[in-house]
């Protein structure tokens, strides 16, 4: 075979796993592919009513824009471009340690730099197309209400795309080298999970500051930005300009994109073989932990739950997710900073965000205690029951989620009493609302397999959401009006009996 | 009848999965003995000791373990067995002290005895030099070393393991043999299935030898050569004639 055949049976290959990974994400078990791609369908067709409410306004925008719209637009362009570039330090990751089939390749007598070109391709190309598979709906209706101009966003969203593979896989090379396989895989995920978080909190940060709200568009359509904004000739406004239509604008882009793909495959391809081959070696770490100078459990329900804080304090997933969880809080607590001071400003939005953020969090770290465990035979012959190991796990649900909200609520307290009080309510019953879920949808699982968890149920995963969602809505409502909670907390009850009714565990 | 000198007594002990796996299989074993389990793949042996350990419900049938009916007083029962599987599973994120510290406190040691049996039987495995280590980097032997470190920790009168010599080295598997051999020395029963023969024949006081979810035979190496007719063949050739005719006859 000669090496152009190869190469473009090797594209055709990545594509193919690139493809099958994208199904399993979103489908798990091979029967339910089907079912699954036409509800993705019909949620892909469904996205275009918000992405109607959002930016259907903006269709008929004039060119050339003035100051605060091109503030605006390349303010959203940086955001899409963080998650795609968070998106894409993830595949680079995985690439990185999770492919099983390194070794084959590593062992075949074919030029490594050349096949791993193609494989930075085919990650550049999957990040490519998942960034327009979402942006679609948007651009769709900014192409029905303003015309042909608008298809080249689509330009734009593949320049982000390009950019930010090139980004990611530098950055993860670099990380490589700088830390060694063994930490990077978790420093990958913790950069990643900041990248995604990081923009959007950065404006509510500044939105707080300058302007005691949490609206990001307060920030970026103040007169203070407009200020410090370049001129309109800069080089900065070249993605919002090409956004709109313009093509000398997109081109350029285009174009830089492409050479600094081109340049991180020209660089990086001849490590990357070595950079996979030191992650894959990483089979003997030889880390040590913290040790034990004395045993100290002193029951069994003690040992699941010391064995229970071990696992949580050194997931990587969750170290990164608990990080989001608690930057994301930083805007709140932010807030609530500033309410000392300020009564004015709407502190009461303290409270829906912590009850959401404590739902989502429980609900992950029921689904890793609960059904993330990875000595099952153990627990299962050990001489307990059933409802003992349920206990001590969910009780180290419980405190860990004391733990992490306990000084937010505490400061509230010392802010507003009253509303401290519902906000710990709520952080409660949504803890305990979605860990019931993951008890009732429980399934036997390693903890590695966290990533995949939304497959093994949709329901939960979507009972889950609703409910924090729900608990949420009726808190703030709680403290605005309160007669008008009574309802919100019954829908959320309701949500919560219905999933029950549906869930394999039932009776 | 069970009493204090049988280990494992079970009867008539059915699981069906789309055929069935176990058909009422009547098995005993005596204490201090050590008892190996024979059969090809699909046989029933690992669905059988995974209901004797609790890991399984069965459709049928009782299961009795030093006398404790273990269907009606699972806590019981497990109080004095361990079960090793041949995946070892065990926790990426701890290392060998921890997760010995976990499994004392799950069978209730006191924590002092415990850690004083853990260090010792970690040193004996050869893995003094990773007690602080995250298993996460541990060789298949090493883990399956960790697991059965876990298995004895807590001084189980019933030791069952599933081919738990899969996967070690020559060396590995002399650490493990000699430590199960000391273990029914001491007066432990040892129930073990295995596709390794050899090792039956050299280290099971009996052998069951499974088919089809069935006993088809059971005994002494002498007693099995007795049976089949066969006086100098090996276990191996005793193993093909006995499930042969047993495919045959089915």
């Amino acid at each position: 075979m000669s090496s152009v055949t190869t190469l473009s049976w090797f594209a055709r290959h990545e594509l193919r796993l690139a493809w099958r990974e994208w199904l399993a994400m979103i489908a798990g078990r091979r029967g339910r592919r089907r079912a699954a791609i036409i509800g993705f369908v019909i949620l892909a067709a469904l996205l275009h009513l918000p992405a109607w409410a959002v930016i259907g306004r903006y269709a008929e925008l004039s060119t050339p824009l003035d100051a605060t719209p091109r503030i605006v637009i390349s303010a959203t362009i940086c955001l899409g471009w963080a998650l795609i570039l968070s998106q894409a330090i993830e595949s680079v990751t995985r690439v990185f340690y999770a492919r099983a089939d390194l070794d084959l390749i590593m062992s075949s007598p074919t030029t490594l730099t050349e096949l791993f070109a193609v494989r930075i391709s085919a990650i550049a190309l999957s990040v490519t197309a998942m960034a327009l598979l979402f942006a679609t709906p948007f651009v769709d209706v900014l192409l029905l209400g303003g015309g042909a101009r608008w298809l080249a966003a689509l330009g734009v969203v593949i320049a982000s795309g390009l950019s930010a593979t090139a980004v990611a896989i530098a950055v993860t090379i670099m990380l490589f080298r700088l830390i060694g396989p063994a930490r990077t895989r978790l420093v990958a995920q913790i950069v990643a999970a900041i990248i995604g978080a990081g923009f959007v909190i950065a404006l509510q940060v500044a939105a707080i500051l300058s302007t005691g709200t949490l609206s990001r568009f307060a920030i970026l359509t103040s007169d203070a930005v407009a200020a410090l904004a370049p001129a309109a000739e800069s080089i900065v406004w070249w993605p919002a300009r090409a956004v709109t239509g313009d093509v000398t604008a997109l081109l350029p882009l285009l174009s830089v994109s492409l050479i600094l793909l081109g340049i991180v495959m020209a660089i990086f391809s001849p490590r990357f073989a070595e950079t996979v081959a030191s992650a894959s070696a990483r089979a003997a770490p030889g880390r040590k932990a913290w040790g034990i100078r004395r045993f100290r459990v002193r029951s069994r329900q003690q040992a699941l739950r010391r064995k229970e804080f071990f696992l949580l304090a050194r997931d990587p997933w969750l170290v990164s997710q608990t990080l989001m969880q608690l930057l994301y809080l930083l805007p709140p607590a932010l807030l609530l900073w500033r309410s000392f001071a300020d009564k004015s400003v709407g502190l009461a939005l303290v409270t829906p965000v912590v009850v959401m953020a404590a739902g989502q969090l429980a609900g992950g770290l029921a689904w890793l205690t609960i059904s993330g465990e990875d000595a099952p035979d153990l627990v299962g012959t050990a001489p307990l029951r059933q409802t003992q190991v349920i206990r001590a796990k969910v009780e180290v649900v419980l405190i860990a989620i004391g733990i992490v909200f306990a000084p937010l609520l505490a400061a509230l307290g010392f802010a507003s009493p009253w509303q401290s009080t519902i906000t710990t309510a709520g952080v409660a019953v949504a803890a305990l609302s979605a860990t019931a879920i993951q008890l009732w949808f429980r399934v036997q699982a390693r903890r590695s397999q966290f990533r995949r968890r939304q497959t093994s149920s949709r329901l939960a995963t979507f009972a889950e959401a609703f409910c924090s969602i729900g608990w949420a809505a009726t808190a703030v409502i709680t403290l605005i009006l309160p007669l008008a909670a009574l309802p919100c907390g019954l829908i959320t009850v309701g949500i919560l009996a219905l999933t029950w009714a549906l869930s394999p565990r039932r009776g | 009848m069970t009493s204090e000198l049988t280990a494992l007594q079970v009867r008539g002990l059915t699981k069906r999965f789309d055929r069935p796996a176990v058909d009422a299989l009547d098995l005993e074993v005596r204490a201090g003995e050590f008892y190996a389990l024979v059969g090809p793949n699909g046989a029933g042996k690992t669905t059988t000791l995974r209901m004797v350990a609790g890991l399984l419900p069965p459709d049928g049938g009782s299961i009795s373990i030093f006398g404790i009916d273990a269907l009606r007083d699972p806590v019981g029962a497990k109080q004095v067995m361990a079960w090793v599987s041949d995946e070892p599973m065990i926790y990426d994120k701890l290392t060998p002290e921890e997760y010995l510290e976990f499994v004392a406190g799950l069978w209730g040691m006191a924590p002092a005895r415990a850690q004083a049996t853990a260090r010792q039987l970690l040193i004996s495995l050869g893995l003094e030099a990773q007690l602080g280590e995250r298993c996460e980097g541990f060789s298949k032997g090493m883990r399956q070393k960790v697991a059965l470190a876990g298995a004895l920790v807590h001084d189980p009168r019933l030791i069952i393991l599933d081919e738990p010599l899969t996967g070690l080295d020559a060396i590995s598997a002399r650490h493990v043999k000699s430590l199960l051999g000391d273990r029914v020395r001491a007066g432990c029963t040892v129930i073990m299935t295995t596709h390794i023969l050899e090792v039956a024949e050299r280290m099971a006081d009996r052998i069951g030898v499974i088919a089809a979810g069935r006993l088809v035979a059971e005994g002494t190496l002498a007693e099995l050569r007795q049976v089949s007719g066969r006086t100098d063949h090996s276990l191996e050739e005793l193993f093909i004639a006995l499930v042969d005719n047993e495919a045959a006859a089915a």
